[in-house]
């Protein structure tokens, strides 16, 4: 049951897009087509799992242990960079249809914010190792699902005939506030 | 000389205006949303940014001929993580209420796609003197951005700007505080300086 309400917290009420702004580039980059956006959502939420679980463990087991606190940042950095890597040479030899569909995206992944920003969260929060991965894999989630729903609108958005000023980035910020006015509707479902 | 003085002031200018990483380029957008529910929060985060931006590029132009093509973006994001270290540590001491009101932001300035952007953009390729003036330009055009939208939210929202109260927080409209007030008035503030620079 806490890990459900953890979850819905994650997902809608503090959605990491439209309430934390985290992430931000790529949403409003790979967000033209549904199918891009289902791709990124999907590699996104595999890195940030992964990820998130990797640096709590290198936070418990070698920071804290060594006093190194302040090398965070840096090494936080350093490991998702190394991963973000990493994943791609294995998914290349050994699942090449699924490198096809996610390797585009992995390059973008290492300057997404959403990754260290979760990741450091995770540690804020005090989190053990099962609560933090579920909550990063539910704030991935989060950032997937407000992707779609973006990119949906999007979509339709093309059609109109907007003032050359407002086409583009304006119109999709303007649009993206409505829509966090919508998910402000979730606050208080969960404490 | 004077030829060399105007570049260098070209050089800081582009950034403040014609080339506005926020309003032009688009970059840096996370922390540009989320830590602008004040103009005092814009201004503090604007000029870390600034700071971080302009020591990195200076560092990365020095480095620019020892380091092999092949790792240097790795090797810009360990001089750049580094010294986002350093200013985290510093407004923690002498700033705190600033360092809680910021938060998570001032760790991610490191994945800020206008610091990487400038440093293999701008001083990978140039002198010291030119990546520091460009990085202090686009450094103060961050956070003359992120002042300006501190400001619109905060007045539209409380009624106040830089904490002097202009009319009573009863008229403002809570929503411009909050997330969707970031993301509707940065696209009207995009709208406009695309009409400006016509």
């Amino acid at each position: 049951m806490e890990y459900i309400l953890l979850i819905i917290g994650a997902v809608f009420v503090n959605n990491i897009v439209l309430t934390q702004f985290l992430g931000i580039c790529p949403f409003l980059g790979v967000s033209n087509k549904t199918t891009t956006a289902i791709g990124m959502g999907v590699a996104v939420v595999f890195v940030i799992t992964l990820a998130t679980t990797v640096t709590w463990l290198i936070q418990h087991y070698v920071l804290n242990v060594f006093g190194l606190e302040y090398l965070q940042t840096i090494t936080f950095i350093l490991v998702i960079a190394a991963l973000v890597q990493m994943i791609e040479i294995i998914l290349k030899k050994m699942s090449p249809s699924l490198y096809q569909a996610l390797g585009i995206f992995l390059p973008l992944i290492t300057t997404n914010c959403a990754v260290l920003g979760v990741a450091i969260l995770v540690i804020q929060n005090d989190y053990d190792l099962a609560t933090g991965v579920i909550f990063a894999a539910a704030k991935a989630l989060g950032f997937a699902f407000a992707l779609v729903i973006f990119a949906g609108i999007r979509e339709q958005l093309e059609t109109l005939e907007l003032p050359k000023a407002m086409r583009g980035v304006p119109s999709a910020l303007i649009v993206t506030g409505i829509l966090a006015l919508a998910f402000m509707g979730f606050t208080g479902l969960v404490k | 000389m004077e030829d060399t003085i105007m570049n260098q002031l070209k050089n800081f200018t582009k950034g403040l205006l014609k080339e506005n990483p926020v309003f032009v380029l688009l970059l840096g957008m996370c922390p540009t949303l989320g830590v602008t529910t004040s103009a005092i929060n814009g201004l503090g985060m604007g000029l870390a940014t600034t700071f971080v931006l302009a020591m990195s590029n200076i560092v990365i132009s020095l480095i620019k001929n020892l380091v092999p093509s092949k790792i240097r973006i790795p090797i810009f994001i360990v001089v750049i993580a580094a010294f986002v270290t350093v200013v985290q540590l510093l407004m923690e001491a002498y700033v705190p209420a600033l360092y809680d009101s910021l938060g998570l932001f001032i760790p991610l300035i490191v994945v800020n796609c206008i610091v990487l952007g400038r440093a293999e953009a701008f001083a990978s390729k140039n002198g010291v003197l030119s990546s520091a003036v460009d990085g202090l330009g686009m450094g103060l055009g961050f956070a003359l951005a992120l002042t300006v939208l501190g400001g619109v939210r905060e007045l539209l929202g409380s009624g106040k700007i830089f904490d002097m109260t202009l009319y009573s927080p009863t008229y403002g409209m809570l929503a411009f505080v909050l997330a969707p007030g970031a993301f509707i008035v940065l696209g009207y503030l995009i709208v406009i300086s695309k009409k400006m620079i016509k």
